[in-house]
């Protein structure tokens, strides 16, 4: 009962932050200088088409009244249309999220890859030089920019040896495998900075596993080191990995917007760029909206993964 | 052939000795009590015998399980001793017991680690194992985590994973520190009949006399990595030989008319123990005993003093230092007091 309660009173605080986080992004988009209707004329339209564009977009209304359409729509899942396009929203976006959305999951993939065996080495060396070694390496990684990353990869890996496309991206309708292709050097440019982030967390958490009491108890069971440290490691490691892992989910769909400018990718990040570059404001607004909601969800998410990782939450005060 | 034989246990950290040359033998049912400051080197002279030393430190001499040397052993043969012949509970029962599993899977593991059997069967011996370690309601409580359960039934927990492949030794250290005064005794007994009940040999560290002297037929005294006096229990309560034991024995004596043991004992041994690698050359108490002399600098053999051993040029009760008159003897009474 308690839990579901818990679970509730999450949920609560999801909604309360959307809701905060939609407020804001409206507000600091509406307070920008220029008018979009401005913008979508050029410079030499008149006053009066001006005035008539504002008031077919609707940003004649009162702040509120807008406010309430957006959210509204967002709701009723109408996103709107695109002021520069025309075109509705949700066919743009849904075209760039089959970028972004395996861009972000094959990052998150080579991130997890690199930082749990690099993270896991560099706790059981932790005291030999390989284990330095491994240590400096994940911090040269978290040292080189994303965009940096990704020009050394297009470099080597599509100027020198053409193994892989150097950027621009074919529908996975049109072809699958060319499609996959054209996103690897983007992922691994994406995940290699996630996965030296997280990999100094899996480090501290395995070191911490590494000396606690419990582990040297199971080594007194008898159990060897990799087999104490998989049964008993496991689930207390990864408590404080999978919290940081919400709080770097952010980081990573930031990234994933360098990364799609580097590799010209027609993702979600290429198309907010180019949005807010042509005051298309209802799409940014509908973007960055979306984006928070992610990641405000996956951090709930998180939230409530704690109870299934960890016994001792929520079970006393 | 003893069950356990420790030869000259010598533990380094660097150059910085911890453990200094510990030996002691242990037939089956013998029970040993370790009785030191924190930081006399008891703890892990244990962590030794187990093999559990942390990779800083570094074992030498020998430590035989039968006709087997442990410390000769690879890593995956000194698995199967650990938990198997020889087994260790812990002092703090809270952090030594894993948060995040339930406590019947944990000695159910322990089971498994060295038995052949079905996951089924190592639950139902958990179950039994903890019905011997007195849990009321064995089947239910094997399914708490060890934030549901009292501190004494953590500790319980800890033994019933101790015994739970019959092991020839058991180590514990510490056993009943972090447990309420209140349940300390009722460790102690069920702890006393297990050991009875295995006929395992028993080594119990304490820094607590009258733990030990309830305890243990034979006493080992530690300071500084060297054990400084050690034989029957009895005679080494009854007449301490190393100027050491006298100063703990009249702290405990003294500390038990009070009820707070720990607080009380610096001002009776003056000084502090040092840092390891910071004792002094020699007898490493000679800093804070008041019949050293300048012999002291070299390291006193451990040697038959009256009924038993000590390592001291200028035991009590035997030849005094030229210089200082002999200390007062602590009278017999209180040595005996002692031990409640």
């Amino acid at each position: 009962m308690s839990a579901l309660l818990q679970a509730l009173r999450r949920l609560l605080i999801l909604i309360a932050s959307l809701f905060a986080a939609s407020v804001l992004v409206f507000l600091v988009l509406a307070v920008l200088p220029g008018s979009p209707a401005q913008v979508i004329l050029g410079t030499q339209a008149t006053p009066a088409s001006v005035a008539a564009l504002t008031a077919k977009l609707g940003l004649d209304k009162p702040l509120w009244q807008q406010y309430a359409d957006w959210v509204g729509g967002l709701l009723t899942g109408h996103l709107g249309i695109s002021y520069i396009s025309g075109q509705p929203i949700w066919a743009q976006l849904s075209a760039a999220l089959q970028v972004t959305v395996p861009l972000i999951l094959m990052g998150l993939a080579v991130g997890v890859l690199i930082a749990v065996p690099l993270g896991m080495i560099s706790a059981l060396r932790a005291d030999r030089p390989s284990g330095a070694l491994v240590s400096a390496l994940s911090q040269v990684g978290i040292a080189i920019p994303t965009f940096v990353g990704g020009i050394l990869l297009i470099i080597v890996f599509a100027v020198t040896v053409h193994l892989l496309p150097s950027g621009g991206f074919v529908t996975w309708q049109q072809s699958p495998v060319q499609a996959f292709r054209s996103l690897i050097l983007p992922a691994i440019a994406l995940g290699v900075v996630e996965g030296a982030i997280l990999s100094r967390f899996v480090r501290a958490s395995i070191l911490e596993v590494l000396r606690s009491d419990y582990y040297r108890t199971a080594r007194a069971k008898g159990l060897r080191p990799l087999q104490a440290l998989r049964r008993h490691g496991t689930r207390n490691a990864l408590i404080p990995v999978v919290t940081v892992f919400g709080l770097e989910m952010a980081g990573l769909i930031v990234g994933a917007i360098v990364v799609e400018n580097v590799f010209t990718l027609p993702g979600v990040g290429t198309m907010l760029l180019q949005a807010v570059d042509n005051r298309d404001l209802l799409l940014v607004q509908d973007v960055v909206i979306g984006v928070s909601a992610v990641v405000l969800l996956l951090n709930f998410l998180v939230d409530l993964s704690y109870r299934l990782l960890d016994p001792r939450v929520g079970s006393r005060p | 052939m003893s069950t356990l034989s420790v030869r000259n246990l010598t533990v380094t950290l660097g150059a910085a000795v911890v453990v200094d040359g510990v030996s002691f033998d242990l037939e089956p049912g013998q029970r040993l009590g370790i009785i030191g400051e924190s930081g006399s080197g008891k703890t892990v002279t244990a962590l030794a015998v187990m093999g559990l030393l942390a990779p800083s430190l570094r074992a030498t001499g020998q430590v035989l399980i039968g006709d087997r040397d442990l410390l000769a052993m690879t890593e995956r043969q000194r698995c199967e001793v650990r938990g198997g012949t020889m087994a260790m509970v812990f002092q703090e029962p809270m952090t030594a017991l894993n948060p995040t599993m339930r406590v019947g899977r944990q000695i159910a593991e322990a089971i498994r680690a060295h038995q052949r059997c079905t996951r089924a069967e190592a639950r139902q011996r958990a179950t039994e194992l903890l019905a011997r370690v007195e849990f009321t309601d064995p089947a239910r409580q094997a399914r708490s985590y060890p934030h549901q359960l009292s501190g004494g039934q953590r500790q319980r927990v800890m033994l019933a994973m101790a015994i739970a492949c019959d092991p020839a030794v058991i180590l514990a250290d510490e056993p009943t520190t972090a447990l309420d005064v209140t349940v300390q005794a009722q460790m102690l007994a069920l702890m006393a009949r297990l050991v009875t009940e295995e006929n395992a040999a028993l080594v119990l560290i304490s820094h607590d006399l009258a733990v030990v002297s309830g305890m243990c037929e034979r006493v080992m005294v530690m300071y500084g990595g060297h054990v400084v006096e050690s034989g029957n229990t009895a005679q080494v309560l009854a007449a301490p030989r190393h100027p050491y034991t006298a100063g703990l024995l009249a702290t405990s004596a003294a500390v038990s008319l009070d009820s707070d043991r720990t607080r009380l004992e610096v001002p009776y041994i003056p000084g502090q123990v040092p840092a390891v690698g910071s004792f002094p050359a020699g007898c490493p108490f000679r800093s804070r005993c008041d019949r050293a002399t300048a012999e002291c600098a070299v390291m006193p053999p451990i040697e038959a003093v009256g009924d038993h051993l000590a390592a001291c040029h200028h035991p009590l009760g035997g030849p005094a230092s030229p210089q200082i008159p002999a200390s007062p003897q602590i009278p017999a009474d209180l040595a005996e007091s002692g031990k409640e």
